[in-house]
């Protein structure tokens, strides 16, 4: 039986939201690695942002001091994050807005739910937002009666495509133009069907489309990049306009946070307005940015409400060596670069927070055990940690978050444990290691293990013995003592 | 216990024992060093990248500048004069719909970057209005504009509703390829004053 301590960190629960993966990453990887079409659309656009982003960054001489700066502000956050959120929370209410906090995700969704209730209306306008996705808001609307309609070009298709967001920037990075305007022309009502498949037509598609929402929207959901604790000012960055016209035209509009984008000062921003735009779009900055502080008369919704997120982001802290996943500004630079999400795609991994930076922060959010097959969906080349912002160093936890996978897993059914017991039993004799040593040379033509150990020999080639042992050889130049 | 107690106490006791957290080097540069004129040059070359156009004028020359570059119904924040246009009146957002153009001042600008930032001072008006209309002409004063990002944000009031515009609207989402125009005025056109 397990039992509940009140105040200890605690995982993200299962059953709702969006970070709990139905398959493990090997099985849902050998699917997505089929689907050909998918593989090319990846390919060109992940090869497309890469050589935007290197040329923006190229721009920067002080980029190096920047992602220092970056890392140890929000490192110096995490260490006081307790207190960050308090003077937030109170310089939102000093200026009009109302903050609630939420244990998990099903806690948000019920704030959020009544919320809405209490305005009268049953739909609401949403900008982009990680973190409504992570707990799976729309669903929960959905089933309250009250219906979400995403405004951001690449959320859109992927709610009208029913489908899942498969990239943290571009959640339809897995559709091309040809299949989006098919999309377009299933399920959006109105759509002209002469409608070709050229970018620009399509973004007008959307734009008449979603024009009427903005006009009437009453309430709006949105998510933020970053809270300022010492002015109490929500931070978010967009390209299109519909977060402008979220945050701008409503009556109410409610922000959902995770606690770990608090930044202490309004001068931080100069820090992430420099690195998040240039790793994330390629751009020297977004076409927009918008900077509210509570509520503002006369100006924008007259009702705001902060819901400040845990959902396993306490447990994340708890882990002194993956804490820095919790400095994540979500910009999605190490999904472009990634050898392993470029050939898989997004959805392989099963949780909204995909590509390196999903490896470690999902199986941390939920425990280890629930996605104990993420932190393996690398080959640790390290490009993901060159290209974060706020150099987060990826590859050592993942080491650190297998070495946690094994150790929660019985020895009974650990691999490892059993590799290692057999290593330990051969190598306690000098006789036994001798065998095993020249059986070894016997296997040079091998290219695969027999099972079962052919799972490790699948994707990596055996390492070919050498012609001779080194006790061979030191036998044969000095001799028998 | 509370939600908001017991999130704070799993912080807490997350964090364990405190440690002094790590300072954080401020190495990166802070000003810029480029004199006025290639600084406007620079502001120009980067909106122009993003498909902003601009206009540079003497600054008695700014009403008359402004005045070509309007088209259909004008509308204007109540502390901008422009002949012809209507002044912002807490119109509802079906009604702004029915402007072509909106023209504002702005509070400050960025070379580096090629942003213009709007803080709700009566030249600008509130958020909404620089937003609905399809066109918005801005006028930024050289005084106003800055070479670097830390400068940038040393000019701006957090307390006040900030918007930060980097040209037209645009999207990325259809294979990462930039279009320009999606919800956002469509058409930014920047008035440069400068003698």
């Amino acid at each position: 039986m397990t039992e509940t301590f009140l105040g200890l960190p605690v995982v993200a629960p299962r059953g709702t939201g969006a970070l709990h993966a139905t398959d493990s990453f090997p099985k849902a990887a050998a699917v997505a690695l089929t689907n050909e079409q998918l593989r090319r659309n990846l390919g060109h656009a992940t090869s497309t942002i890469r050589a935007k982003r290197a040329a923006v960054v190229g721009e920067v001489p002080d980029w190096e001091s920047l992602r220092r700066a970056g890392e140890a502000i929000k490192a110096s956050t995490m260490a006081s994050l307790d207190a960050q959120l308090l003077l937030l929370e109170q310089r939102v209410t000093e200026r009009g807005g109302v903050v609630h906090w939420a244990r998990d995700a099903a806690e948000a969704n019920q704030i959020v739910t009544e919320l809405v209730r209490a305005t009268g209306v049953d739909e609401v306008v949403k900008v982009k937002s990680m973190a409504t996705q992570e707990i799976g808001l729309n669903e929960a609307l959905a089933e309250a009666g009250i219906q979400a309609w995403e405004t951001d070009l690449a959320e859109l298709i992927v709610q009208l495509g029913h489908d899942k967001p498969s990239h943290i920037l571009v959640p339809a990075i897995h559709r091309n133009r040809t299949e989006i305007r098919d999309i377009f022309l299933r399920s959006m009502s109105g759509a002209s069907p002469d409608l070709t498949d050229e970018p620009r037509q399509l973004a007008m598609a959307a734009r008449a489309y979603l024009r009427r929402k903005f006009l009437s929207a009453r309430v709006a959901v949105s998510g933020a990049n970053f809270a300022v604790a010492e002015t109490g000012t929500l931070v978010v960055l967009e390209s299109e306009g519909n977060g402008r016209m979220c945050l701008t035209l409503p009556q109410t509009l409610i922000t959902v946070m995770g606690i770990e984008k608090v930044v202490p000062t309004f001068a931080d921003l100069e820090v992430f307005l420099q690195l998040l735009p240039r790793s994330s779009t390629g751009e020297r900055m977004n076409p927009y940015t918008s900077m509210w502080t509570g509520v503002t008369p006369g100006d924008g919704p007259q009702e705001f409400h902060l819901v400040l997120l845990d959902n396993g982001r306490t447990a994340v802290l708890g882990d002194e060596i993956g804490r820095p996943a919790l400095h994540c500004i979500r910009c999605s630079a190490c999904l472009n670069v990634c050898p392993v999400y470029e050939r898989t795609g997004g959805h392989a991994y099963g949780s909204v927070y995909p590509g390196p930076i999903g490896a470690i922060l999902t199986p941390m959010l939920t425990g280890v055990s629930e996605n104990p097959s993420l932190p393996y969906a690398s080959t640790l080349c390290g490009a993901c940690y060159e290209v974060c912002p706020v150099r987060i160093d990826i590859p050592s936890i993942l080491v650190h978050l297998r070495s946690r996978a094994v150790a929660a897993m019985p020895p009974a059914q650990s691999p490892e444990a059993a590799a290692m017991a057999a290593a330990s039993y051969v190598m306690r004799s000098p006789r036994r290691f001798g065998f095993a040593a020249r059986r070894y040379r016997l296997l040079r033509r091998l290219r695969r293990l027999p099972p079962p150990l052919s799972g490790w020999t699948r994707s990596r080639d055996l390492p070919a013995p050498p012609p001779e042992t080194f006790r061979d050889w030191w036998h044969r130049t000095r001799g028998p003592r | 216990m509370s939600a908001r107690d017991e999130v704070l106490a799993r912080i807490r006791s997350a964090l364990g024992p405190s440690s002094a957290p790590p300072d954080v080097p401020r190495s990166y540069s802070h000003t810029g060093s480029l004199s006025s004129e290639p600084l406007l040059d620079l502001l120009t070359e980067r909106l122009v990248d993003y498909k902003a156009t601009v206009h540079r004028c003497e600054p008695s020359a700014v009403a008359a500048t402004v005045a070509s570059l309007v088209d259909g119904r004008v509308l204007v924040p109540p502390s901008f004069s422009l002949p012809g246009a209507t002044v912002d009146a807490a119109f509802s957002p079906v009604e702004l719909d029915s402007f072509d153009t909106v023209v504002t001042a702005c509070a400050a600008a960025c070379a580096q970057t090629g942003t213009i930032v709007l803080d709700g001072s009566p030249d600008q008006g509130r958020r909404a209005i620089s937003l609905v209309p399809d066109r918005h002409v801005c006028v930024v004063r050289a005084d106003q504009v800055v070479e670097t990002v830390p400068e940038l944000l040393a000019r701006l009031d957090p307390t006040r509703p900030l918007t930060f515009i980097s040209g037209p609207s645009a999207t990325s989402d259809i294979e990462l390829q930039r279009v320009e125009g999606v919800h956002g005025p469509r058409t930014l056109i920047v008035v440069l004053a400068a003698l």
